[in-house]
């Protein structure tokens, strides 16, 4: 199993690591016994995310995607981040090992928790963009 | 943000190479390969042919049986070479259990076995075998009086290794032995990771059965040996020739089996010295890297350890993570993670210590060997540091406990004798 040039590059080189403090949502996903978590933290003006950081618990890919999804979502409106799927943040990265997939699925379960979030705030939780935050019920995990 | 590991990460690509998982292999010794070599050149005969060139290539076959022999303290007719130590292991343990289920069904190993034992001992349960599973203390030690009380009259076997290959824990195979003995039941110890690294005599330890491999002990892979006390049956897992004294079918593998009785003769030559060498540079290692880094553990036994090995815990942050960075900065190491193999689950050992699963994640594993040096430990203890500290940088647990959200689960101070009970006690 060997990671990408860009898996490696965005582990070395995180973008977008960190918390902001007044945040306008943030999503935390994962846990601790199965060896990931993910927090992601945004700044959302007029609908547009303006800013996001993220802090990762987890592996090389963990990271890695945490960090290539803070760039995808950056300057897109909430809707358009709501349809980045996890498979756009591996592709985005070159692709991911088989067994690191669901390192990715964290990464869009991180970004649609905190948009969940920020729609219920706002009260603009409808009927069609509930049924984009089906993901967030699956586990990820499947152990032995 | 840490301008200095940015400096060590450029640095490291002018550097030598640290190599620190002799656990995982070795690398062959520079006169093993020349043998090998010459061999494979000179003499490439096969020991079962009736001819000058056949009769060259069992010569040298049993000059290396006599070799491994002598080294073990134990018959030359007692050495079976094999292809690893997977398949001695799986040869004992089933061989054994195949030939003495008239007499009971019933075998006992540990949790923390090596997965030849443990697979093995779960494709026998599915022959209908019943397996107990001793629990092993928080350093990893097999308790003998559990032990003891796990004997029951149908127990045919017995199988515990000698050292683990994760924590390094030396169990008290001499005792254990003598247990079995005294029930009458048979005892395997996979001595994989012992052998070249403590003194291993079977006879002593009252062992029927131990496996061994080679390219742990700087002999190539694709080689490993079998002892098997003199008198005692146990299948075969190899149907074929009649090889190995007719136990063991498929052409000799002549000059790895002289690899491996060469690799095995320099080990033992030096065994005192380089033990107390390595032994040195592990506690070096050790206590160097539980003062640097805060809320570290050491994992496993604190004296009765292989003297090549040293597991931490660092919490907060993840095993796979520690091993990418270290080895862009130069090192090779490896971890109990889960997400360093292909299961979710981190290590059955460290799960079997007792480690809550969200502590083992953040495992690493540094073996030394016979060319690791003093200046390479002290690289490492400048660079550890630094490793953890940027990955607790990016930690929302990390974040979680210095804002008082988390209580930590090693205290900062760590330590070798680190006991921890229980998780995280998350909302």
């Amino acid at each position: 199993m060997e990671y990408s040039e860009k898996v490696l590059d965005h582990f070395m080189k995180p973008r977008n690591m960190g918390e902001i403090p007044d945040a306008d949502a943030s999503g935390t996903v994962g846990n601790p016994i199965c060896g990931d978590i993910m927090k992601m933290d945004l700044k959302i003006e007029d609908n547009i995310i303006v800013d996001a950081k993220f802090k990762t618990f987890g592996c090389g890919s963990a990271i890695a995607t945490s960090s290539m999804a803070t760039e995808l979502i950056i300057g897109k409106s909430t809707d358009e981040a709501l349809d980045i799927t996890n498979q756009a943040v591996a592709e985005a990265l070159d692709g991911l090992p088989k067994v690191k997939m669901h390192c990715s699925v964290l990464a869009e379960q991180a970004v649609k928790k905190a948009l969940e979030q920020y729609y219920l705030d706002h009260d603009m939780m409808t009927p069609e963009r509930k049924d984009k935050f089906k993901i967030l019920g699956q586990d990820q995990h499947h152990h032995e | 943000m840490d301008t200095l590991l940015e400096k060590r990460l450029q640095e490291a690509s002018g550097k030598k190479r640290v190599y620190f998982d002799h656990a995982a292999t070795t690398a062959p010794a520079d006169e093993v390969i020349d043998l090998v070599t010459e061999i494979l050149r000179q003499h490439p005969g096969n020991p079962s042919s009736f001819y000058r060139e056949g009769h060259q290539a069992a010569r040298i076959l049993e000059e290396a049986r006599a070799s491994v022999a002598s080294g073990l303290g134990v018959l030359p007719e007692e050495i079976f070479f094999t292809s690893c130590g997977t398949e001695s292991d799986n040869w004992a343990v089933k061989g054994t259990a195949h030939a003495r289920q008239g007499r009971g069904r019933h075998l006992i190993t540990s949790t923390i076995e090596h997965h030849a034992v443990l697979h093995t001992m779960e494709a026998l349960e599915k022959e209908g075998f019943e397996v107990t599973y001793l629990d092993v203390d928080d350093k990893g030690l097999v308790e003998p009086d559990q032990l003891e009380k796990a004997i029951r009259p149908d127990t045919i076997l017995v199988s515990i290794m000698m050292a683990n290959n994760e924590i390094g824990t030396i169990q008290p195979v001499g005792r254990i032995g003598e247990i079995c003995r005294e029930a009458n039941v048979i005892f395997h110890s996979d001595a994989v990771q012992a052998l070249g690294a403590i003194p291993v005599k079977p006879r002593d330890l009252n062992c029927d059965l131990m496996s061994f491999s080679g390219h742990k002990l700087y002999a190539p892979k694709g080689i490993g040996v079998l002892f098997k006390r003199k008198g005692l049956r146990i299948d075969r897992l190899l149907d074929g020739g009649a090889q190995e004294r007719r136990q063991r079918g498929g052409t000799e593998n002549v000059a790895y089996a002289m690899a491996f009785a060469r690799a095995c003769e320099l080990a033992l030559k030096d065994l005192d010295r380089e033990s107390k060498r390595q032994t040195k540079l592990r506690d070096r290692l050790i206590k160097g890297v539980i003062e640097a880094v805060p809320h570290t553990k050491l994992n496993g036994h604190s004296e009765l350890r292989l003297p090549n090995n040293a597991n931490f815990s660092f919490e907060f942050i993840e095993g796979e993570s520690i091993l990418l960075l270290l080895d862009t900065l130069g090192y090779a190491c490896s971890s109990g993670s889960a997400c360093t193999s292909a299961s979710l689950d981190p290590s059955h050992v460290l799960l079997g210590i007792g480690m809550p699963a969200e502590i083992a994640h953040g495992s690493l594993r540094v073996t030394i060997g016979r060319k690791t040096s003093e200046g390479e430990i002290d690289r490492f203890l400048i660079d550890i540091p630094l490793v953890i500290e940027r990955l607790r940088d990016m930690s929302p647990l990390y974040a979680d406990f210095r804002k008082g959200k988390l209580e930590a689960l090693i205290p900062p101070e760590g330590g070798v004798d680190v006991r921890i009970d229980g998780g995280y006690d998350l909302v």
